[in-house]
C-alpha cells in the first residue's frame, strides 16, 4: 500500500496496545470492537493481524467487543467489519511489528531490512535467530501511536489473507453451548418483561397478587406500564409471562388503517428533503418513464429469540448482550438506570444470527432492569418470538418512485428518485436517545428518539437512492415518515434494497422503450470499469440462465449495485419460473469487494445474502392491523425454505492490490432487481410492489 | 422447581443411554433436555414448533421438542445433537457440516442437523430432492441453505460408501 490512509477506528483508539497486547505465553490478544455476529468476521479479522504479525492465526486470541477492554468502534454494523476494523488491526499489528523488528535489529546488530518474522520467531535474511515476538515485546512500550509505526505487508506478503481458513467459532456455534441463551450460571434466575400488543399501550390492569403466585415466581414488580417477573426456571418464566399477557389489560392508541400501504406511507409522509442534485430535472411529464417500488415492513428474524444475562452486584452492573454496539448500550442503560458510565459495563456475546438492529439491546435493557430486582443473582432473558415479531424494531416499509427522460438517442438525460420511508435508524444512544423499548413505559418514561435516519454518503433511507449510472440532470429526495404506530430501525441494507430495485426497475423499463438489450443499455450509462467488469462478466458467465426460456413463463434478468455506492460492486443474474407463484431457479452472482480476506467468509456472506434477500423480495411482509403488529409466529411470515432454494453460483472477482470493502449487504438490492428484472423479462409486465406473491402479480397482470 | 407433579420413574434412552427423568408431564421435552438434564445443544427457537430449531429425534422419526410433551416420550428412544459428536464417534454429518463450513450463526444447525440424520439413517442415498424435504419444515434464516445442503450429500456419500464396504 503506497499513501497510507487512516482507518476511521485508529482516530478513538491511536495507539497500538489498544488493540495488540502480547502474552500470556506465545499467544497475542487481538483487541476490537467488532463483535461476532455469526459472520465469520473475527476469524478474518485474526487472519489480518496474524499476517502482519507472522503468527499462525491460531496463535491470535480474540477479545471483542468488550466495554471494559476493546476500542469502541461504534456498531458492527454497514458491512464494516473487515474494511474498518480489520485494516485499523492490520495497521496496529504492522505497527506492532516494526517495533519488535527495531528493537531485534538493534539486539542482533543487523540490517532492519533483512529482518522477518515467522511463526513468532525473528529469522534474519530467513534464517532463524535466538529472539521471538514476545521476548522482545516485554522490554517495548506499545502506549504509542499507530500510525507512527505502521507499515502493513503488500499484498504479495500476505499468506493468511486471501485464503480459505475455517471459522474459529463455527464448531462451537453447531456443536456446543456458546449462546446467551445457554448461559447458566449459579444462582442465576429467570426473567421477562410484560411487553405490550402495541407502541404506547398503557397497563390499566393486572393482579399483581395472582400473577407472583403462579408457579416458580420468585419475585413481579410494576414500573409504571412495565411488568417484570422473575422466576425459578426457563418453563416456570414462559408460563408465568404467557397467564400475564392474557390477562393484562391495556389502552392502545387508537390508530385507523384500512388503506393500502403505499396509502399509509404517502399520509404520514413529511416534507420533501432534497439529498442530492446535478443540474436540472424537468418537472413530470408524459414523456417520462417511471416506476413507483414499495415494500412492507420486514422482520429480522432470528431463529434465536433476543436474549440477555445482567446481574447487579455493588451497585455495579454487568450486562453480556449479542448486541451489535455494547458501548452504545451502555451509554444507553446508564442513563435510565441512572448510573455513571464506569459503573456500567457490557460484554459481547454469542446470539443467534444478526441482520441490523433487532431486539438484542431491548432485551439487555429488560436483563438489566429484572437485575435490580434479583438482589445480586444473575438474570438471564429469552424474548418470545412474538416479542421478536411484535417488539424489535422493524425493518422499514418503503416506497421510491423513480422518473427518467431519454433523448432522440435512448440516452437517460435525466432521473428523478424520490423515496418514501421511517427512519432506518433508530439504535441505542442515536439522536441523544436510549432508544429502548421497556423504556418507553416506565413512570418515568423516555420515549423514542425521532430519527433523522442517516444522511448521505452512506444514508438510510435514501441509501444507494443515487443511481450509480451516468445521468447529467439528477434529484434524489427523501421524505421521511414519521408518527406511525410501527417501530423501525436498521436492517442489512437499509434504503438500498428497495432503492437499488426501484432504480433498476426503471432501468429495465428504459431499455425497454429503447428497444435494447437491458444489459447493454446499463453498460451504455456506466464508466466505471469495475461496473462494467462486474456486469460484463455475469452477462458472459451467465449464459446458460438465459438460453432455452419458455416464453410467457420463464425469464432471466439482471440486477446490479454498487453497495452505498461506495463498496462492494455486485451483478446478479436470476432465472425465474411463473405458474403458481414466482420460483427463482437459478441465481449467478459477480461480486468486486476489493481485496478478498477470507475467500470461503465471503463466499458465505454473498450466497447467505442472495438467498436472505430472495426471501425479503419473494415472501416477507409483515402484517398489521390499525395499532398492532399482527404478525405473531412463523406461520403469518413464511421465510425461504429448503425447497425453495435455488442452484446459486458466486464469482469473485478478487483485487488483492485494493482495499477491502466488504460484502455482508451488498447482495440485497442486486438480488431483489434481478428477480424483478426476470419477471419483466417472462411477463412482459414489471411487478413492483414486493413481496411479489402471486396475489400481487396477478393484480399487475389485470392491472 | 416448584409444584410439580413428578412423572415417576420415567425412563427414555437418550443418546443410547438409559436415561430417568422426572418434570411434569406437560413439561416440553426441550426443557427436560435442557434445563433438567444440562443437554442444551438443541435449541429454542420459536416454542411453537414452526421454527424446527429444537428437532430431536424420537424413535427414528424428526420431531420438534419444544412442543412435545414429557408424557409422550415414555420409554422411547430419543437421539439429540450430541450423539454426533459422542466421544469416539463423530458422525459423518458432524464432518460433512464442518468440512462445508455449512452454517453461518450455526443456531438451527442442531436441529437441521437432526433431520437430516433422521432421513440419512433411513435412507443414507436420499436423493437431493428427498433431502430438501426433510429439512423443509427446518428454517435457517441466514442463508446457509446451500452449504447445509451440501454438507447433507456428502454425508450421504460417506454413510453410502461405508455401508457398501
Amino acid at each position: 500500500m503506497s499513501a497510507l490512509s487512516i482507518p476511521l477506528p485508529l482516530k478513538a483508539a491511536p495507539e497500538i496496545s489498544d488493540w495488540i497486547r502480547f502474552g500470556p505465553g506465545r499467544t497475542v490478544e487481538m483487541l476490537t470492537g467488532r463483535v461476532e455476529l455469526g459472520q465469520g468476521n473475527l476469524t478474518a479479522l485474526a487472519q489480518m493481524a496474524a499476517d502482519e504479525l507472522g503468527l499462525a492465526p491460531g496463535d491470535i486470541v480474540i477479545t471483542s467487543g468488550n466495554t471494559e477492554r476493546t476500542p469502541n468502534e461504534g456498531y458492527t454494523a454497514g458491512s464494516m467489519s473487515v474494511s474498518m476494523g480489520g485494516m485499523a488491526l492490520r495497521f496496529a499489528a504492522s505497527a506492532a511489528r516494526v517495533l519488535i523488528l527495531r528493537e531485534a535489529s538493534l539486539k542482533l546488530n543487523a540490517d532492519y531490512r533483512c529482518l522477518s518474522v515467522r511463526d513468532g520467531s525473528i529469522l534474519e535474511e530467513g534464517r532463524q535467530t535466538d529472539l521471538d515476538l514476545w521476548d522482545l515485546a516485554a522490554g517495548l512500550d506499545f502506549a504509542v501511536p499507530v500510525m507512527g509505526y505502521a507499515a502493513p505487508l503488500g499484498p504479495d506478503r500476505h499468506t493468511l489473507s486471501s485464503h480459505v481458513l475455517p471459522r474459529r467459532d463455527l464448531p462451537d456455534r453447531i456443536f456446543g453451548t456458546p449462546f446467551i441463551h445457554d448461559f447458566a450460571p449459579d444462582g442465576m434466575v429467570h426473567g421477562r418483561i410484560l411487553h405490550p400488543p402495541a407502541l404506547g399501550a398503557v397497563l390499566r390492569s393486572l393482579d399483581l397478587t395472582a400473577l407472583a403466585a403462579r408457579p416458580g415466581v420468585i419475585d413481579v414488580f410494576r414500573d409504571g406500564s412495565v411488568v417484570g417477573i422473575l422466576a425459578e426456571s426457563f418453563a416456570e418464566v414462559t408460563s408465568a409471562t404467557g397467564w400475564a399477557a392474557i390477562r393484562a389489560e391495556w389502552s392502545v392508541p387508537d390508530f385507523p388503517q384500512d388503506g393500502s400501504l403505499r396509502e399509509l406511507l404517502a399520509s404520514a409522509a413529511g416534507a420533501e428533503t432534497v439529498v442530492h442534485e446535478t443540474g436540472e430535472v424537468p418537472a413530470e411529464d408524459a414523456d417520462a418513464v417511471e416506476v413507483t417500488a414499495s415494500r412492507a415492513y420486514l422482520s429480522h428474524g432470528s431463529i434465536g429469540p433476543s436474549a440477555a444475562m445482567a446481574v447487579w452486584r455493588d451497585g455495579r452492573l454487568k450486562i453480556w448482550s449479542h448486541s451489535q454496539g455494547v458501548f452504545q448500550l451502555r451509554n444507553a442503560v446508564a442513563r435510565v438506570i441512572g448510573l455513571d458510565i464506569e459503573d456500567v459495563s457490557i460484554e459481547h456475546a454469542p446470539g443467534a444470527g444478526c441482520y441490523g438492529h433487532n431486539g438484542a439491546d431491548d432485551a439487555a435493557f429488560d436483563a438489566a432492569l429484572l437485575a435490580r430486582h434479583a438482589t445480586g443473582k444473575p438474570v438471564k432473558v429469552i424474548w418470545s418470538r412474538l416479542d421478536e415479531f411484535r417488539v424489535a424494531p422493524l425493518g422499514a416499509a418503503m416506497m421510491t418512485s423513480a422518473r427518467a427522460h431519454l433523448d432522440e438517442t435512448g440516452t437517460l438525460t435525466s432521473a428523478a428518485v424520490l423515496v418514501t420511508s421511517p427512519p432506518h435508524a433508530n439504535r441505542p444512544d442515536m439522536a441523544g436517545a436510549p432508544n429502548l423499548v421497556t423504556a418507553t413505559r416506565l413512570a418515568n418514561p423516555i420515549p423514542l428518539a425521532r430519527s433523522a435516519d442517516l444522511p448521505l454518503p452512506q444514508g438510510g433511507a435514501d441509501r444507494n437512492a443515487v443511481p450509480a449510472y451516468t445521468i447529467p440532470n439528477l434529484r434524489v429526495a427523501k421524505k421521511l415518515v414519521h408518527d406511525l404506530p410501527y417501530r423501525t430501525s436498521s436492517l442489512r441494507g437499509l434504503g438500498a434494497h428497495l432503492n437499488i430495485f426501484a432504480i433498476e426497475m426503471l432501468m429495465e423499463k428504459c431499455a425497454a422503450a429503447t428497444g435494447e438489450d437491458p444489459a447493454a443499455f446499463r453498460l451504455r450509462h456506466i464508466e466505471d470499469p469495475r461496473a462494467r467488469a462486474v456486469i460484463e462478466t455475469a452477462m458472459s458467465e451467465g449464459r446458460a440462465l438465459r438460453e432455452d426460456l419458455e416464453p410467457g413463463t420463464e425469464g432471466c434478468g439482471l440486477g446490479f449495485g454498487r453497495y452505498k455506492n461506495a463498496g462492494a460492486y455486485a451483478a446478479v443474474l436470476a432465472r425465474v419460473k411463473v405458474d403458481e407463484g414466482v420460483s427463482v431457479s437459478h441465481v449467478h452472482a459477480v461480486v468486486d469487494s476489493g481485496e478478498v480476506v477470507n475467500r470461503d467468509g465471503a463466499l458465505n456472506q454473498i450466497e447467505g445474502g442472495i438467498l436472505q434477500a430472495m426471501s425479503w423480495t419473494l415472501k416477507e411482509e409483515v402484517k398489521l392491523a390499525g395499532p398492532l403488529v399482527a404478525t405473531e409466529t412463523w406461520l403469518d411470515y413464511p421465510i425461504l425454505k429448503f425447497s425453495e432454494v435455488p442452484e446459486v453460483s458466486v464469482s469473485l472477482i478478487d483485487r488483492p492490490d485494493m482495499p477491502p470493502l466488504g460484502c455482508a449487504e451488498a447482495m440485497q438490492g442486486p438480488v431483489a432487481a434481478a428477480i424483478g428484472s426476470a419477471l419483466f423479462n417472462a411477463l412482459g409486465i414489471q411487478v413492483c410492489e414486493l413481496p411479489l406473491t402471486r396475489d400481487r402479480i396477478m393484480a399487475a397482470a389485470l392491472a | 422447581m416448584a409444584d410439580q407433579q413428578g412423572t415417576d420413574g420415567m425412563t427414555i434412552t437418550l443418546n443410547g443411554r438409559q436415561t430417568a427423568v422426572s418434570g411434569h408431564d406437560s413439561l416440553p421435552l426441550l426443557h427436560v433436555l435442557r434445563e433438567v438434564l444440562g443437554l442444551k445443544g438443541t435449541r429454542f427457537g420459536c416454542g411453537q414448533g414452526t421454527c424446527g430449531a429444537c428437532t430431536v429425534i424420537v424413535d427414528g422419526k424428526a420431531v420438534t421438542s419444544c412442543d412435545l410433551p414429557l408424557e409422550a416420550v415414555r420409554g422411547k428412544r430419543i437421539e439429540t445433537v450430541e450423539c454426533l459428536t459422542a466421544a469416539g464417534a463423530t458422525h459423518p454429518l458432524a464432518e460433512a457440516v464442518l468440512a462445508c463450513q455449512a452454517a453461518q450463526c450455526g443456531y438451527c444447525l442442531p436441529g437441521i442437523l437432526m433431520a437430516a440424520k433422521a432421513l440419512l439413517d433411513r435412507e443414507p442415498d436420499a436423493p437431493d430432492a428427498r433431502i430438501r424435504e426433510a429439512l423443509d419444515d427446518n428454517l435457517c434464516r441466514c442463508g446457509a441453505h446451500l452449504r447445509i445442503l451440501r454438507a447433507v450429500r456428502l454425508a450421504s456419500e460417506t454413510m453410502t460408501a461405508a455401508k457398501d464396504r
